[in-house]
């Protein structure tokens, strides 16, 4: 019976152990500790702190946990923890450019300064179950943690000095204040810098297929991976009252310049404008698909027509953050019975008008019938 | 951060996320119906669960309030009793489930049948604040109409729905006119409710979480449902008294007591169903 809904305390109580119970698994076996999430699930890791806007592995991990291997569930619990800490400032900018990747592949020069370094990636694996290896990876080869790379100028910064790249900012840029979305509300049309925000805690099935729509025609930007470098980048924090920089530590960064063709228009000459990802941890495809939604969304900046879902501002930031999407969808599981009463009492008397209609009708066929 | 205990500020939100929700309130009671944009925050409970609700509860709650919570008109709905302990568990506030012994009533859905007075606040939980929003899909769009008062559109879906139907074929959320100026979404409540804001002694305040605006209807302000001179706006009423209690005219929810389909009324705002039977029950000696 429907009124079973009204369970109250009793049922919420007895669902949530029986979720305890299920999450717990078998008995005999021990729970999995957080710390070994950290480093074997490394890159869910990195999705719930990207997702949930918080750069911290070991909570990220006891949230993937708590939430029983569920990567939403585990967003919004970062998320709501998140949002109560307190905020102190924006860090020195981060110079990507300067950090030791330990993986950097550029897709549009076959050699480039600081070479080619894959790095640990999943591409060119063969797709095939393995045995596991419970002893751990043989000593990893010469070189392999990036700690004595030689410096990597960045691909786009390369092209720029002969201005065949848009620049990354443009002229008499003052670099002001980014807007933090998470304290101001969002208001359209929006700030580069906020959206950037915005889709840097965007869902990244979300973004993957807006990305990827664009590459079936819908608000084509024609991109190449221009560079995509990991590695670990030093943060920096300056107090107020101190006047200058003290490091913070160091995360773990995985950034996408994606460059794409653009053929000029009457005030500019043709160049290559930049698309731009930027995600904690290993995290290739979210920044990928984030630098070619970001081209995508900067249409109107080089005046192109905006055709496709894609190149929307107001429907991409207002549908790719994943905790508010999943509350509202999943949202219809609660209660609507006031409502549907509401409509149930409409369409009954949309029925009961609609026969009486039908019985007039045929009252007055039947007249017609007679006056023949 | 693993095994460290984690803890929270009274009231969950901290001291300046308050400070920026009761500043959005203000504005809000200042210009009524107006959608003031808020940082909304998030809360441990997911989107579209009442967000909105718990962000203006939370902002205005303290220790000698009495909270009530009410989903469907119901105090012991699943999310309603989660709403009311997650207070009980981080304001440690006192709890209800008499709308007249309440100073805040959350509520999704639904407006007490019991009179409110001027020292209650009713906080709506809200899905889509925006009136014109299935009518016109663009924020920036929809923003301007307000600042021009261009509700043409609302009243031609009014039009349309009475050249198709007859009559008004808008059940709930059925907007409404505030203070003369301002076209506002009362959430979800059914028509049947909205004659209950019109110059309302309480003061109701609104909350969306995951669309961020805040809007109020101040006390004894006008709140008139849309309508025409010659087609007015019509309440739903039910003709059959509540099989509980025996209340007419107040909000029922259709209970299927069958696999046949057969059903019953019974009164949708349980404080009121119970208050009305136990008087009953005293009436008759014993």
């Amino acid at each position: 019976m429907y009124v079973a809904v009204k369970g109250g305390e009793k049922a919420i109580a007895n669902a949530h152990a029986l979720l305890a119970k299920e999450g717990r698994g078998d008995s005999h076996l021990p729970p999995i500790d957080p710390s070994w999430a950290v480093g074997q699930l490394a890159v869910l890791v990195a999705r719930v702190m990207n997702e949930g806007s918080l750069y911290d592995p070991e909570l990220a991990a006891r949230a993937i946990l708590q939430a029983q291997g569920d990567a939403l569930e585990a967003i919004t619990l970062v998320r709501s923890f998140r949002t109560t800490l307190p905020r102190f400032g924006y860090t020195v900018p981060v110079d990507t450019a300067a950090l030791p990747p330990q993986r950097r592949i550029s897709a549009t020069f076959k050699d480039l300064p600081g070479g080619q370094q894959l790095g640990a990636t999943f591409d060119y694996t063969h797709r095939l179950f393995t045995e596991r290896d419970t002893d751990g990876p043989q000593a990893s080869p010469n070189g392999a943690d990036g700690a004595d790379a030689p410096a990597m100028p960045r691909v786009s910064d390369l092209l720029g000095h002969d201005a065949l790249v848009q620049p990354a900012r443009p002229e008499h840029f003052t670099d002001p204040e980014p807007p933090d979305l998470t304290r101001e509300p969002i208001v359209f049309p929006m700030e580069r810098a906020g959206r950037l925000q915005a889709l840097a805690r965007g869902d990244e099935g979300f973004l993957l297929s807006l990305a990827y729509s664009t590459q079936r025609g819908y608000g084509s930007t024609h991109p190449f991976a221009g560079e995509i470098r990991v590695g670990e980048v030093e943060l920096e924090f300056e107090p107020p009252e101190l006047g200058f920089a003290v490091p913070l530590g160091r995360v773990e960064v995985t950034e996408c310049q994606m460059i794409n063709q653009f053929k000029g228009n009457a005030a500019t000459p043709a160049q290559f404008t930049r698309g731009y990802g930027l995600a904690f941890g290993r995290a290739e495809r979210k920044a990928m698909a984030m630098s070619t939604v970001d081209r995508a969304l900067r249409a109107d900046e080089f005046g192109e027509r905006r055709v496709a879902p894609a190149q929307d501002e107001e429907f991409v930031i207002s549908h790719s953050d994943n905790v508010e999407a999943t509350g509202f969808v999943e949202h219809l599981k609660l209660p609507h019975y006031v409502d549907f009463q509401a409509e149930l009492g409409l369409v009954r008397q949309l029925r009961a008008e609609y026969q009486q209609r039908q019985e007039l009708e045929g009252r007055e066929e039947i007249d017609e019938e007679v006056l023949v | 951060m693993t095994g460290e205990p984690i803890s929270y500020n009274t009231g969950y939100l901290d001291e300046q996320t308050k400070r920026m929700l009761r500043r959005a309130l203000l504005k809000a009671v200042a210009i009524p119906g107006f959608q003031v944009p808020f940082a909304s925050r998030e809360v441990p409970m997911p989107r579209g669960w009442g967000t909105g609700g718990v962000q203006v509860t939370a902002a205005l709650i303290g220790e000698d309030d009495v909270l009530k919570v009410i989903d469907q008109g119901a105090d012991d709905t699943t999310n309603a009793v989660s709403i009311r302990k997650f207070f009980v568990a981080v304001a440690g506030v006192a709890t209800t489930t008499r709308t007249d012994e309440a100073s805040i009533i959350q509520t999704r859905h639904r407006v007490p049948e019991t009179p409110l007075s001027e020292d209650q606040i009713m906080v709506y939980q809200v899905p889509g604040p925006e009136p014109l929003r299935f009518l016109e899909r663009r924020e920036t769009e929809t923003r301007r109409m307000h600042a021009l008062e261009d509700y043409g559109l609302m009243y031609v879906k009014l039009y349309e729905d009475i050249a198709t139907h007859g009559h008004i074929a808008t059940t709930y959320d059925y907007p409404v006119m505030v203070n003369g100026r301002y076209l506002m979404s009362p959430s979800p409540i059914p028509s049947f409710d909205n004659p209950k804001l019109h110059r309302s002694p309480a003061l109701h305040l609104f909350g969306a979480g995951r669309e961020k605006r805040i809007y109020a209807v101040p006390p004894y302000t006008d709140v008139e449902s849309l309508g025409f001179e010659d087609y007015p706006f019509e309440p739903q009423r039910f003709e059959d008294p509540c099989a509980i209690c025996g209340s007419v005219g107040v909000y029922m929810d259709e209970i299927i007591t069958d696999d046949a389909g057969s059903s019953m009324l019974v009164c949708s705002d349980t404080d009121h169903c119970e208050r009305t039977a136990a008087a009953k029950t005293e009436q008759v000696p014993a």
